[in-house]
């Protein structure tokens, strides 16, 4: 039987990508593909009568196919349907690294699923507080309450929009440029921000339009999202070339770290990088870039250590 | 004896200058003697070369037993003329002890396993054997070994007289009353007729089968009348349906995508990846898929490809129409779009199976490729790829052109899922040994990519690009732990086929299959 290590809150999540649990053909080896996080969906992928059939495939998978190094959350049902106790209980038994909370609109919502988990935590003899949690928001409310969702609970790691819903209940329609959802977008990346967990956008769901994917892409790296959920591999890749730094940024990182080293021997908090102050405030952001980078194959030296 | 692919080959085969397989480049510089055809002086003017039937023809050019029929396979699984052919000549004629030496033979040709089984037909020929002709001839009913060649192979043994052809049948979408044949113009088109060109030329007769008879001269002329005996009319020569398909599709499998877009990242890293540079790849998923990401990194790079060979396929097609792509030099169509395009694009143009692929002429296109990107059934930890029997041990495959552009391309790279349903494509040891381990360069499965250690070159490229790779054991042991390892398959003595190496040296043997008993 195959036992996870433990998951690590704060991880680099680029890409998470959405199966069907119930699709053994695709969560086999999904892995392969080289996304950061899988998510296995126990919700509307999976029709009202076959949940139980996904929550045997779904527990069969974790505990006999090693994914490696790839995160595997789980979205469950929402809080309104008569599954997600089950599925919670089925997520902490197998060892899924994380759930993913759909439609969750308060700080009380993470709370429940949070005491939902520790119970099965303790009723399968997991290690208490090894599942970790993130939230999908998806309504006007969910949004204007991000902050304390965001903040509700030690395992959250992160938060995300699902724009499907979003819209419908905003009635308006995807918009190429995102003006669409660009005040939901920010104020969760603020809460997100304020409360130092990751923020993910939403699906990209027209896999022809590859202009269309490459313009979100972009704004999605500018507006500071940790990374995206995605919905078929071959958006993989694009996710991974965009919101890998640049050569100049990489370079730059480098430059801080190296500094910084040999200035803290000396004592030394603030000094100045090719003309540019630079203090202990500079550092963790260009750690961030050269952890990013060593994940993208950009970086393969040995400052990291 | 052991072969340099570590295969036993029988004594008893070793004989009339016959050898084990030595390594790629092994006969280079050596001299061949070609032989040259008996064919008949047709001096006086005739007005027809138009005979009533195949009966008639056989006839005419004195076909009796024990001698060698040839086909060409352009009408691929459509093709109608070989079963008629074999049946005017044993049901009408009753001639036995043939041989049929075919570019290659698949489930269009299954009629003709009932004259194997009773013993009409001795000897078989070949380039591709599936269906009940591969059934019949595992289970050890043909009197003689099947020969199974490459697609090169197959012109250098015609050409050294290895293999003498008696009558050739070529098959014609178009004819004239004097033989001259194109591909194009009538009602079963195919395109290049590129493998029946050497058959023409050396067969002691010719005989044209078409169902679509233009007006004298039709030109210009794939094969030419100065070569043909005889020319019969017939209904129908094949079903368009299974000459060529619709447009081939590039694939929408994620698995296939992310393969395919492996195999353009490993050509971009390499330094024969300059403007000019050559490609072929063939028509399976991933294969195909790579054209599309090539052509990405064509544009990253601001350079395009010089010539692309090969079976040929829409999209290598549009890449021509694009200006991507200078010339398609083209031995055989697989789709309609390629069919309606050669002769008719600029640039795109037909070359005989020697031209495409011989070892012992001058130089054939193969030599001159830069990459090609082919498929494999099974691929051992040696690099040894096996095209042609399944996990069964029974034939159901084809070399074709697989081992020629594998030894002559400068980077060979085969992609290929790491299992196929219960099946480890990545294993110890291949059935059979259809292209050697030293002709191939690169693997890319979806599980990872392994680099053969003979390229210490190329692995230097893939890390210089970040490209991750793997040894090929590694991948052997992951695909085991997700399907098993198999039991050996169980073979009898008898030698059902032997498979030549393209030089012409024994590659390999296949053996009838025991039949497998449930205890």
């Amino acid at each position: 039987m195959i036992r996870r290590p433990t998951p690590e809150r704060f991880r680099l999540r680029r890409t998470m990508m959405f199966m069907n649990a119930q699709k053994p053909g695709l969560i086999k080896d999904a892995y392969i593909y080289g996304c950061d996080s899988i998510i296995l969906d126990l919700e509307d992928a999976v029709a009202e009568n076959q949940k139980d059939a996904a929550r045997f495939s779904l527990y069969h998978a974790l505990t006999s196919i090693d994914y490696g190094n790839t995160e595997v959350i789980v979205r469950i049902n929402g809080l309104d349907t008569p599954h997600w106790q089950e599925d919670i209980r089925v997520c902490v038994a197998c060892g899924a690294d994380g759930i993913r909370i759909a439609k969750c609109e308060s700080a009380q919502d993470v709370k429940t699923v949070e005491q939902a988990v520790k119970k099965a935590e303790q009723e399968f003899g997991v290690e208490l507080g090894r599942t970790l949690l993130m939230a999908a928001l998806e309504s006007p409310k969910g949004i204007l309450n991000a902050y304390e969702i965001c903040s509700a609970s030690k395992r959250m790691f992160g938060v995300a929009i699902s724009g499907g819903d979003f819209r419908k209940c905003m009635q308006t329609t995807f918009q190429p440029d995102g003006i669409d959802m660009i005040a939901a977008r920010g104020y969760m990346l603020i809460a997100a921000r304020a409360a130092g967990i990751q923020c993910f956008d939403t699906v990209f769901t027209n896999l022809d339009d590859e202009d269309g994917f490459l313009a979100e892409l972009n704004q999605n790296k500018a507006m500071g999202f940790d990374g995206k959920s995605l919905i078929n591999p071959k958006q993989i890749e694009p996710v991974h070339k965009i919101f890998a730094p640049t050569a100049k940024e990489v370079a730059q990182a480098e430059k801080i770290i190296k500094a910084y080293k040999e200035q803290s021997v000396a004592g030394v908090g603030v000094f100045t990088v090719d003309g540019k102050m630079i203090d202990l405030a500079f550092i963790p952001g260009a750690k961030r870039t050269l952890k990013l980078a060593e994940a993208c194959g950009l970086y393969k030296g040995d400052l990291l250590l | 004896m052991i072969n340099s692919v570590g295969r036993e080959i029988p004594d008893f085969l070793l004989k009339n200058g016959r050898g084990v397989y030595q390594g790629k480049h092994h006969m280079d510089g050596m001299y061949i003697q070609k032989q040259a055809p008996r064919t008949r002086r047709y001096e006086k003017p005739q007005q027809t070369k138009v005979i009533d039937s195949i009966v008639l023809a056989l006839e005419n050019c004195g076909a009796k037993d024990g001698m060698t029929f040839s086909f060409h396979h352009h009408l691929r699984n459509g093709d109608y003329v070989a079963n008629m052919v074999m049946k005017a000549a044993i049901e009408e004629l009753g001639l036995k002890d043939l041989v049929i030496a075919a570019t290659s033979l698949g489930d269009a040709h299954d009629p003709i396993a009932q004259y194997i089984e009773d013993g009409k037909i001795v000897g078989i020929q070949t380039s591709g054997i599936r269906g009940k002709i591969g059934e019949v001839v595992s289970s050890g009913k043909l009197k003689t070994p099947a020969i199974i060649r490459s697609h090169g192979g197959r012109p250098r043994a015609i050409e050294e007289g290895e293999l003498h052809i008696d009558i050739t049948f070529i098959a014609a979408p178009t004819s004239d009353c004097m033989g001259n044949c194109r591909g194009v113009g009538g009602k079963s088109d195919c395109g290049s007729m590129g493998y029946a060109m050497s058959d023409a030329k050396y067969a002691d007769h010719v005989v044209v089968i078409t169902d679509c008879l233009v007006d004298f001269p039709n030109y210009p002329a794939s094969i030419e009348a100065i070569d043909v005996d005889n020319v019969v009319v017939v209904e129908s020569i094949g079903n368009p349906k299974k000459i060529a398909s619709a447009a081939a599709r590039i694939s929408q499998n994620p698995r296939d995508l992310m393969m395919a877009e492996n195999v353009a990242k490993i050509i971009a890293s390499t330094p024969y990846f300059k403007d000019g540079f050559s490609f072929q790849t063939g028509v399976g998923g991933p294969s195909l898929a790579a054209n599309l990401f090539l052509e990405k990194y064509m544009d990253e790079k601001k350079i395009t490809m010089g010539w692309a060979i090969g079976g040929i396929c829409g999209p290598i097609v549009e890449l021509l129409k694009k200006n991507k792509i200078k010339k398609i030099i083209d031995v055989q169509d697989f789709d309609l779009e390629a069919v309606n395009s050669i002769h008719r694009t600029p640039n795109h143009f037909e070359m005989s199976a020697s031209q495409y692929a011989n070892p012992a002429n001058k130089g054939a296109f193969v030599n001159s490729l830069d990459f090609v990107v082919l498929a494999a059934l099974e691929i051992d930890t040696d690099f040894n790829v096996n095209v042609l029997t399944g996990s069964d041990g029974i034939l159901r495959g084809a070399p074709g052109g697989h081992p020629d552009t594998a030894a002559g391309s400068k980077v060979c790279i085969i992609v290929t899922p790491l299992t196929r349903g219960r099946m480890a494509t990545v294993c110890e040891k291949v059935v059979t040994v259809t292209t050697p381990g030293d002709c191939v360069d690169v693997l890319v499965t979806d599980y990872g990519i392994a680099v053969n250690p003979l390229r210490q070159d190329l692995i230097e490229c893939l890390d210089k690009a970040s490209i991750p790779h793997l040894p090929i054991e590694q991948l052997k042991e992951k695909a085991y732990s997700l399907v098993g390892c198999p039991d050996d398959l169980q073979w009898e003595d008898k030698v059902v086929a032997v498979l030549q190496a393209r030089d012409g040296s024994i590659l390999d043997v296949v053996r009838k299959i025991k039949p497998y008993i449930i205890k």
